[in-house]
């Protein structure tokens, strides 16, 4: 049984007692424990179930690699599904509960799966709910949903309570992985003068040294790792993070960390997680190594374990995971293990060894202690279903039809060999090189990762460089060379030397017994966390899968949130063996960023909530909030689209608004329409080129509407160009095209006319801008004075300057209503005195303000068009009926040469009209209008559609306007439009104005 | 995510500072065009694997395009220069032959 | 209410661990023009007090301050009743030249934010090195999602500089990122 020693433990605090709770059970361990530690603790070895087959799954390793202990860790809004138990550092009042269970995590039904384990071999998805595929949705989903998979989503109505953030920083080396290698290249960069940052994604610094029995200058590894620490926080140019998990490493530097501030003492009120976006000169990885599992059969079953986790979690935690260990392995790192074990005063029944010839310091060491070695053998079969009960053994060559040997055990350490953590080296294009002696891939130092420059910004060092033994020289090696591409004479004192002991040569063994049977390959998991065994694997080369990334997607190997770091090699030697090729022929999966799951708080930050994007508010804002508004969103913009006052519906609230405009006098917040200042002695040259009709000959004080096209003479923008004075002009754009346009002008300005002599300011902001708009818009802005607004002093498209009501104003006699009307811009800081102000007076007349619903009724009422209903980057002015805005003098503008192409003259283009339906109704949006026949696709052919639709309250009918093949030719034909099913609406092709089509109104 | 400096301000920024604006050197065909000519301009975008020059503009920053020289495979960036130009200037031609001596040049 | 509501963020005022204030009725003109020029340099000086700024700096004097913006766009920071009769000297003064002179102090916010930690709060809005922007400087960038100016005015205090329709964004973010509890002692 898994058990705590009374005596040892490097990382835990017996003094501090933590109480957690699993599946509801009380359990305590100590402060420095991670929850895997204080379950093993507790001899609490069974924590989930497997993906497909529910099999008992327990703790197999002590860190990021974990696959299968995975838990649901805690509630409420809180709860997050899938969390790493031997990540998760314990503390006080700790929930945790299993996953993927049905009933219960003793007893689980589906469990059956893997009673018939022939039953989801690989593709078995695909092979067997192909046909019929009316059930996909309904029948076969749910079913899968059901039974494979981990951690159930947290429910929909739970809110994150936790704070996130980013940050962007900066350093001359970044160094990712704190463990001897990391704290050394740290040091010697340090040394040399540059800027330093350091992450480890552990809570402690110095990684496995300690573990390993590494000793630094004759002493063991602790003391060297502590005294660096101190030197390294002294140090004005080192930043360090422990908690910081390098997440990915992308172009020209960029890279991502997560740390993970709170995790571990959730009541802080700091941030849970930070995001780093760091740009480093260069990055070193020393990001370790990782231990690979034996594929036997039942090498799943709870008790087995990495032999180096099983270490781990008796030299920093003084737990032993049993109290009989079988040591299996094919080389000497896992004699570390079973002499700790041994002394640790665990029984080892035997050590199992695949190689054949055993010698060497270690296992030296191991048969001093008494410790039974079996060279040549490799176990048959573990024994037990939720928990270890014994191993048979084989001969290693054998096919495992019987065994040579039993062995009662409770726990299993395995040890296949190491494997450097090349996954951040290859993020951003390093490639690997394979280790046909050591039996891994490593940083193929010829083929870096190449930055901003063209040279390598990312070097490996310490075991995640291959380098198994004293790494200390060359992580020293690779941080001074570093450092000189900053500083050319940066040094730094030798480093310190370490030292561990001699290992004689591994032995590659992918499968044990390397000949084993069908039997056993169906029970030797490759990929835990995917339930992918070795029967899997070699089920898809049969199959004809060669390409390595094509087994990955067919089997899923690798493709858990663990992404394979255990099954990785193992997976496609086995898939090798089966092609019969050499392992570096197959190849590895591509390794992506991040390294390990990172939370999506963590990717959001701050853009959440009210902060989720930025909204632009006009100087109106807080006013129409307190008056009911109803927002629109244009753009960034949020303007009102109606005031829905207390006991109206929307549309009564529109009907009211157009009524006032109509009839009395109405305001509009028209504040978000883009201004841009355009001025210089060439201004009207360049506007000449930019609207699709002349500018130059505008005389100041008036206004000209013009049209501007893109290059391919589609329309892109409209509105009313105002002549400020000889060199300026004031360009106004429509809401959401001010930025758009502004930056449009500075392209043309500075990368093709540069020699013009014109400026553009955007003084979009500056202004809040009013429209006051009806039969009594004179009288109400008569009674502010300061300006006389007569018919002769500011005719239908002129401006004038002035005051009104005291405040500075210009005022554009311009109309998008059809009604008299009088734009008035104001500095932005005197908008809402002088909104306020309007309303004031004008409470008599029935002032009031309307949205942009109805300012797009009143204008769809005049037939006027509106970018984005109108148009949608395929219409040209013409297919407008605006051919007259466009200049026949102009030798050039921005579209001319696109209008002229053959399509943009082809009489069949659908032209705008007005659409009025037989019965009155108003017309769907984007209503298509049908005819007979199929066109090339066999669909029902069209002839038009609709673009703007609405109901008029001033014509007490729906109005609607549409594009439709020769429309204009064909005023006062019926077409018919789908409505909703398969509904026909009849519809008369009208003129587009309906409403006061000689320009009466607007012209008193 | 690149890094660029603008020529015109100083700045080297992450890529999230500036907005791209495809193809550099482009020569308009307005009106008078040939409909191959016009479609040149219009449509015909070099795609290069390799030696690439485009169009950036600092819009967080100055507000200024500006042109860069970039292999689009490495990501490496030979150097940028201001956008009044009407082909690369030599210097910046002259590193990037020393770098890709298999480049075929500009055009 | 206020005569002068220029902006959204209204003169708030948040306490973290650096403060944060919107200050109110900052005057600001546009300059666009040859900032070589003699005619430029001498109307800069006469009108303001300050010396054409360098690539990226900021001149002060007095109640005046003068920031590089493009190479051909200055920012001039005043007092806001000052800016009409500025702006209109200004204008006059350049004339002659091509240049454009423009009131934008009400198409902007500007905030002070105060405290030796203000390099933390900023790192976690500006994808900015924080270390290469010393006093008298200014950095065009963003803050999250909008554009901002950050102008270093002191040891332990800089302007953010951003559109008035955003200001209230730009406020909320400042708060967030100078939450007490979340200083990152990223610069230390």
């Amino acid at each position: 049984m898994s058990h705590r020693l009374a005596q040892g433990g490097r990382l835990i605090d017996r003094s501090a007692t933590v109480r957690f709770t699993f599946n509801g059970k009380h359990y305590s361990g100590f402060a420095g424990d991670t929850l895997a530690a204080g379950l093993l603790a507790n001899d609490q070895t069974l924590l989930g179930r497997s993906f497909k087959y529910h099999r008992p799954r327990g703790v197999v390793a002590s860190g990021a690699e974990e696959p299968n202990a995975l838990v649901g860790l805690g509630k409420g809004d809180r709860f997050e599904p899938n969390q790493r138990a031997t990540t998760t550092e314990l503390f006080e009042g700790l929930v945790a509960e299993s996953q993927n269970h049905w009933p219960s995590l003793e007893f689980d039904l589906l469990a059956l799966n893997s009673l018939v384990p022939q039953f989801l071999t690989a593709g078995f998805y695909y092979k067997t709910f192909i046909q019929p595929r009316a059930f996909w949705k309904h029948v076969y989903e749910p079913i899968i949903r059901r039974s494979a998979g981990l951690g159930k989503a947290p429910s929909a109505k739970t809110r994150d309570p936790d704070r996130y953030e980013q940050i962007y920083a900066f350093c001359d080396v970044l160094i990712i992985g704190g463990g001897i290698a990391g704290l050394q290249a740290a040091l010697t960069a340090a040394q040399a003068g540059v800027q330093v940052m350091l992450w480890e994604q552990a809570a402690n610094w110095g990684g496995r040294a300690p573990v390993d029995g590494v000793f630094i200058d004759g002493k063991p590894a602790d003391e060297w790792i502590k005294k660096t620490v101190e030197t390294l926080e002294k140090m004005q140019n080192v930043r360090m993070r422990l908690r910081c998990m390098g997440a990915g490493i992308h172009d020209h530097g960029y890279v991502l960390g997560y740390e993970r501030i709170t995790d571990h003492t959730p009541e802080s009120d700091a941030p849970r997680h930070r995001l780093w976006r760091l740009r480093a000169g260069q990055i070193i990885t020393a990001t370790g190594a990782i231990e690979r599992p034996l594929s036997f059969a039942g090498n799943d079953v709870p008790g087995v374990m990495l032999a180096s986790a099983m270490r781990d979690y008796l030299v920093n935690h003084a737990i032993a995971a049993g109290k009989n260990v079988v040591v299996v392995t094919n080389n000497d790192d896992a004699y570390r293990t079973a002499i700790a074990l041994r002394k640790a005063g665990i029984g080892i029944p035997a050590v199992v060894d695949a190689r054949t010839e055993v010698e060497g310091a270690l296992v030296e060491e191991a048969r001093r202690l008494g410790i039974r070695i079996l060279a040549g053998k490799g176990i048959r079969k573990v024994i037990g279903h939720k928990q270890v009960k014994g191993v048979e053994i084989c001969r290693i060559d054998s096919k495992g039809t019987a065994y040579t040997e039993k062995f009662d055990c409770d726990a299993v350490a395995m040890s296949g060999g190491w494997s450097p953590v090349v996954h951040l080296w290859s993020h951003c294009g390093g490639k690997l090189i394979w280790d046909d002696s050591r039996s891994f891939f490593r940083p193929d130092a010829d083929r870096p990762p190449l930055g901003l420059d063209g040279s390598a910004f990312v070097l490996a060092c310490g075991t995640a460089n291959g380098d198994m033994g004293a790494v200390l020289a060359g992580a020293h090696q690779t941080s001074l060379a570093i450092a000189r591409t900053h500083q050319p004479t940066a040094s730094a004192p030798a480093p310190a030397s370490d030292s561990v002991s001699d290992e004689a040569p591994m032995e590659p063994v992918w499968i044990m017994p390397r000949n084993a049977e069908y039997d056993l390959r169906m029970k030797m998991w490759l990929d835990f966390q995917n339930d992918v065994k070795v029967a899997d694997v070699q089920l898809a080369a049969r199959e004809g899968y060669q390409s390595v990334e094509h087994t990955k997607r067919y089997t899923t190997l690798g493709m858990a949130t663990d992404q394979g770091k255990l099954s990785n090699i193992n997976g496609l030697a086995v898939l090798s063996d089966a092609l019969g090729q050499p392992v570096p022929v197959t190849g590895t999966t591509t390794f992506r960023p991040p390294y390990t799951p990172i939370s999506l708080g963590a990717i959001a930050a701050e853009a959440r909530g009210a902060l989720f994007q930025h909204l632009r508010q006009t100087p109106l804002h807080d006013w129409h909030a307190a008056n009911h508004a109803e927002w629109e969103p244009v753009g960034q913009w949020r303007r009102p689209y109606t005031y829905r006052n207390p006991g109206e519906t929307r549309q009564q609230a529109v009907n009211r608004e157009v009524k006032a405009a109509r009839e009395n006098v109405a305001l509009l917040d028209a504040s978000t329409l883009g201004k841009i200042l355009v001025t210089g002695p060439d201004a009207g040259k360049f506007l000449d080129m930019l609207y699709t009709n002349m500018m130059s000959t505008l005389a100041p004080g008036k206004c000209r509407y013009g049209l501007m096209c893109n290059e391919n003479g589609f329309l892109m923008d409209d509105g009313v160009v105002a002549r400020i004075d000889a060199q300026s002009f004031l360009v106004h754009t429509t809401s959401g095209g001010a930025d758009h346009v502004h930056a449009w002008m500075e392209d043309w300005l500075q990368c093709e006319w540069w020699d013009w002599k014109v400026h553009t300011v955007n003084l979009t902001e500056q202004f809040a801008q009013i429209a006051v708009v009806g039969p009594k818009a004179r009288s109400l802005l008569e009674r502010l004075g300061g300006m006389d607004l007569g018919k002769e002093a500011l005719p239908f498209m002129e401006w004038r300057a002035g005051q009104l009501g005291g405040i500075d104003t210009r005022v554009f006699r311009i109309s998008f209503s059809g009604e008299l009307s009088f734009e008035i811009a104001v500095p932005a800081s005197k908008g809402r005195a002088f909104w306020d102000r309007l309303l004031e007076e004008g409470r008599d007349l029935g002032v009031m303000p309307y949205g942009t619903e109805a300012l797009h009724i009143l204008r769809a009422e005049k037939g006027f068009i509106m970018i984005g209903d109108e148009t949608d980057g395929t219409v040209i002015p013409q297919d407008l009926g605006l051919s007259w805005a466009i200049s026949k003098k102009k030798s050039d503008f921005l579209g001319k040469r696109g209008m002229e192409r053959v399509a943009m003259t082809d009489p069949l283009r659908w032209k705008l009209v007005g659409l009025e339906t037989l019965d009155g109704s108003v017309l769907p949006h984007g209503a298509l209008a049908v005819c007979s026949g199929k066109n090339a696709n066999g669909q029902v052919r069209t002839e038009g559609r609709v673009t703007s639709t609405y109901f008029s309250e001033t014509l007490g009918r729906g109005i609607a306007m549409g594009l439709v093949e020769r429309g204009p030719e064909r005023l006062g034909e019926e077409l018919l439009f789908a409505g909703a099913g398969n509904t026909r609406i009849k519809v008369r092709i009208v003129d587009p104005v309906v409403y006061d089509k000689e320009g009466a109104r607007q012209n008193v | 995510m690149l890094l660029l400096t603008c020529p015109c301000c100083g700045i080297t920024a992450e890529e999230t500072e500036f907005s791209p604006g495809g193809e550099a050197h482009l020569k308009r065909y307005g009106p008078g065009s040939t409909d191959d000519e016009y479609e040149a301009y219009m449509f015909q975008r070099k795609n290069p694997r390799g030696v690439h020059f485009e169009r950036w503009r600092h819009s967080y920053g100055c507000g200024k395009w500006f042109l860069a020289a970039r292999d689009t495979v490495t990501l490496e960036v030979f150097g940028t220069y201001p956008a009044q130009t009407t082909e690369p200037p030599a210097d910046i031609v002259a590193r990037i032959k020393l770098k890709r001596p298999e480049w075929e040049g500009y055009r | 209410m206020s005569e002068h509501t220029t902006s959204v963020a209204n003169g708030r005022r948040f306490t973290g661990f650096v403060s944060i204030r919107e200050q109110q009725h900052q005057g600001m003109i546009t300059l666009r023009g040859d900032l070589h020029s003699d005619i430029v340099s001498k109307a800069i000086f006469e009108i303001t007090g300050c010396a054409v700024p360098a690539q990226r700096c900021v001149e002060r004097a007095d109640t005046c301050a003068v920031a590089w913006m493009s190479p051909d766009e200055l920012l001039i920071f005043c007092p806001y009743s000052s800016v009409a009769n500025k702006e209109a000297r200004l204008s006059r003064a350049v004339a002659e030249e091509f240049a454009t002179v423009v009131n934008v102090s009400d198409a902007r916010a500007v905030f002070d934010i105060s405290g030796p930690a203000w390099r933390d709060a900023l790192a976690k809005l500006c994808p900015v090195d924080f270390v290469a922007l010393t006093e008298g400087e200014i950095r065009r960038t963003r803050a999250a999602q909008v554009a901002a100016a950050i102008w270093v005015s002191g040891p332990e205090d800089v302007r953010l500089v951003c559109f008035r329709s955003v200001s209230g964004y730009v406020f909320d973010l400042l708060c967030t990122a100078a939450a007490p509890g979340s200083e990152p002692a990223l610069y230390g």
